[in-house]
């Protein structure tokens, strides 16, 4: 756990206090430190590992099958495409490719800047505005493929 | 216990309220084939769906390793419809398969062929993307191979049943899913052991031990004079290997096997537990003398050393400093044998067969060489000495029982041959304790307490008026018992045994696979009693001995007299003893 920090390794340890009592801690101080602390890298499932005595293998496990969790820090802007059906057949997958043409990152990926994240969602339940694009919690409606340099370069002004 | 009426193919039985539908249809005479079942609910996950039936009360199929058998159940097994599914589950696993049958080292014991055979499966029923794959080669002990993984999980329940804490794992999701430990990493980049129990359970060829047969070969065609020394776990297994029954000591026809496919000479490693006894007792009886580290815990478990110097680098002084008998063996084979028969130590080849894959990583290590030279040069496990018994047209079963090489060294006592088993080694150690302690042997040469299979054992003895007390565990989950009293100054013991494998070496990583389904032979409850057969094969050898304490033992006595001097002198701390450090869990990429 050499690359923590003092705060890092106090942060973390409060989150796992926080579920001290509970019998099955681990979905929520998960929850807890990727809001937290951002992302959830080994050094951090190693430090979990000692406070749960939950294997760090089992961690990992839960970390990788949710795509909720990271491995690693997100950007600034968290571009989420949705690729649900109503989104799909709108030609969600062009305004994803679209995105991942003009970040120079492929889904999963954040770009070197550290500015964008580019993550593809499934349903987020907006079918009516098909294709979604969730950034930051922020909803982009009926997104065309034309307008995404756009959306794109907005976002950089405001950073 | 509450019994239940249940039907299976329309024929009425009775059977044990709570029972799966597959361990009701064993009970009955039906073999219903299966990959995740493992071991009476080890591994349960119902994940490979090759067990599916049709029973009543249920929708659709079930899967009969999870669903619990009810009142008035009836249960098909041979439907079309279910013959048709368990075929399709297996062809859906072949799909994702690596599908090298014929050179895969697995192939004989493979379950994922013989549920193939099973079940009819076809070829090529389902083509389409397959996972990518990662082959881990990197560890001198196990292999990982995911194109060959079914994903039952057995290998997980075993790593974390054995160990508490589980290295490997599931990752990922969905098709991408594959068993490995954290970051798909090496096992020699995480907090791995390399005991090898995950190998022992794995069903396909996914897990396997490194081979170091192909360097053997190099080594005899280069000339060298290849010397060969066998566990003792080993003759308990071997005969395994060739059909024979669980618990057949093989001792006799092992060591003509070993002549036979050139050895130089074939020594028995019990000669070097006898020597670990020596030493070990003495450093024991120095530390509480001396007011050293106690307790002192052996240190002829590579598997074990690696968890301490893993988890517990703060304990490593109470770890005896004793090399483990085979790589006492090769010291003494190297650096004292080799110039009696007049052999360059150089040019001598020392092969260890072992039950371990651990031991493949343990002649690796820097502190196991001797003036630049490593003790042992190759690891064998019982397994690919089967392997090289086999392709070498010997016929196992057939051959006559020879005697071990030992000339100069190489006798030994019944004390050697019980290392192989938990709380042998803490045996063997108590008998030669209590005679330098007082001038005489204990009275009673066996000591029942520490035999046996409890995850933790414990005795006193009384030794001129002084209590002794000591401690066995196997696996690392009991271990990890005792060694937090260490750590937290409450330990009330003066020596600690500790092994690996559940059961010890016995059931090392290295031993033949203990399946049902290839030992039709066998007793119903085999999974339940071969480790307790095994072990009856050492504890027999042991009785059969004329000397039976290491001090007896006249090569020993020999050894020191006219080359070591006293035991722990500074000649044996140069060849026998050993040293450690603390290591991190992940190494850093």
């Amino acid at each position: 756990m050499a690359h923590l920090s003092e705060a890092a390794v106090a942060q973390i340890t409060a989150i796992c206090d926080r579920y001290a009592d509970e019998k099955t801690p681990l979905m929520m101080i998960l929850s807890d430190i990727q809001k937290e602390y951002g992302y959830i890298p080994l050094e951090v499932q190693e430090l979990v590992s000692k406070k749960t005595g939950i294997s760090v293998s089992e961690i990992y496990g839960v970390v990788t099958f949710y795509s909720f969790f990271s491995l690693k820090p997100k950007g600034k802007y968290v571009v989420g495409v949705c690729l649900g059906t109503a989104c799909y057949v709108k030609g969600a997958q062009q305004v994803i490719d679209k995105f991942s043409e003009l970040l120079g990152v492929a889904p999963g990926e954040t770009t070197e800047d550290g500015m964008f994240t580019l993550d593809a969602l499934r349903c987020i339940g907006a079918c009516g505005i098909a294709p979604a694009v969730s950034i930051n919690g922020k909803v982009y409606p009926k997104v065309e493929v034309s307008g995404i340099a756009k959306i794109i370069e907005d976002l950089r002004n405001q950073a | 216990m509450a019994l239940v009426n249940i039907k299976i193919e329309g024929v009425p039985y009775q059977v044990e309220e709570g029972l799966t539908i597959l361990e009701a249809a064993k009970k009955c005479g039906y073999e219903i084939p299966t990959l995740c079942a493992f071991n009476h609910g080890e591994c349960n996950k119902g994940s490979c769906r090759v067990c599916l039936v049709e029973a009543t009360g249920a929708r659709g199929l079930v899967a009969s390793c999870v669903y619990p058998i009810n009142e008035g159940m009836e249960i098909t097994i041979s439907s079309p419809k279910a013959v048709a599914a368990r075929r399709a589950s297996v062809e859906l696993l072949l799909s994702n398969h690596s599908m090298l049958c014929q050179t895969c080292e697995k192939n004989e014991k493979c379950e994922l062929l013989h549920v193939a055979r099973l079940t009819g499966a076809r070829d090529n029923m389902f083509k389409g993307t397959k996972t990518a794959v990662t082959v881990d080669e990197i560890s001198p002990s196990i292999v990982r191979d995911t194109s060959k993984c079914v994903l039952c999980g057995r290998c997980v329940a075993r790593c974390s049943n054995a160990h508490g804490n589980g290295v490997i794992g599931f990752q990922n999701r969905g098709f991408k899913t594959i068993i490995g430990p954290a970051e798909n990493r090496s096992f020699t980049e995480s907090p791995c052991i390399l005991c090898g129990q995950c190998v022992n359970v794995c069903p396909t060829g996914a897990l396997m031990e490194k081979s170091e047969i192909q360097k053997v070969d190099a080594a005899m065609k280069a000339g060298k004079y290849v010397v060969v020394q066998t566990a003792p776990a080993v003759r308990a297994a071997l005969g395994e290997e060739f059909g024979m029954k669980i618990g057949t000591p093989v001792t006799g026809k092992m060591v003509a096997a070993l002549k036979r496919l050139g050895f130089k000479k074939v020594f028995d490693t019990n000669y070097a537990a006898d020597l670990t006894i020596m030493e070990e007792a003495t450093e024991l009886l120095g530390r509480i003398k001396n007011g050293g580290a106690l307790p002192m815990i052996t240190s002829c478990s590579p598997g074990w050393v690696n968890y301490a110097e893993i988890y517990y680098g703060d304990c490593l002084d109470h770890i005896s400093s004793c090399k483990s008998p085979h790589e006492m063996m090769g010291a003494i084979l190297k650096h004292y044998y080799a110039a009696k028969i007049g052999v360059a130590a150089e040019d001598m080849y020392v092969v260890s067969i072992m039950p371990c894959t651990a031991k493949k990583y343990e002649k690796e290590r820097d502190a196991l060489k001797t003036n630049g030279l490593a003790d042992v040069d190759a690891v064998l496990t019982t397994r690919e000495l089967g392997k090289l018994i086999k392709r070498s047209g010997i016929n196992f079963t057939k051959l006559p029982d020879e005697e071990f090489d030992n000339d100069i060294i190489g006798e030994y006592t019944g004390a050697g041959v019980i290392f192989g088993v938990t709380g042998g080694v803490m045996e063997a150690a108590l008998r030669t304790a209590y005679y330098v302690l007082t001038g005489k042997e204990h009275e009673a040469v066996k000591f029942e307490a520490v035999r046996g299979f409890d995850g933790i054992k414990e005795a006193s003895i009384e030794v001129n008026g002084m209590t002794v007390n000591v401690a066995i565990a196997h696996g690392m989950k009991n271990a990890k018992v005792l060694l937090d009293e260490i750590r937290a100054g409450t330990s009330k013991y003066h020596f600690i045994e500790i092994m690996g494998c559940p059961g010890g070496c016995i059931n090392g990583g290295g031993q033949p696979y203990v399946r049902e389904c290839f030992l039709p032979n066998e007793d119903a409850d085999i999974m339940d009693t071969y480790k307790e057969k095994r072990a009856a094969a050492l504890y027999s050898e042991d009785e059969r001995q004329v000397l039976r304490q290491s001090h007896n033992n006249p090569q020993i006595k020999a050894l020191y007299d006219e080359f070591l001097g006293e035991p722990n002198s500074h000649k044996a701390h140069e060849l026998l003893h050993t040293h450690y450090g603390a290591r991190v869990p992940f190494v850093e990429k």
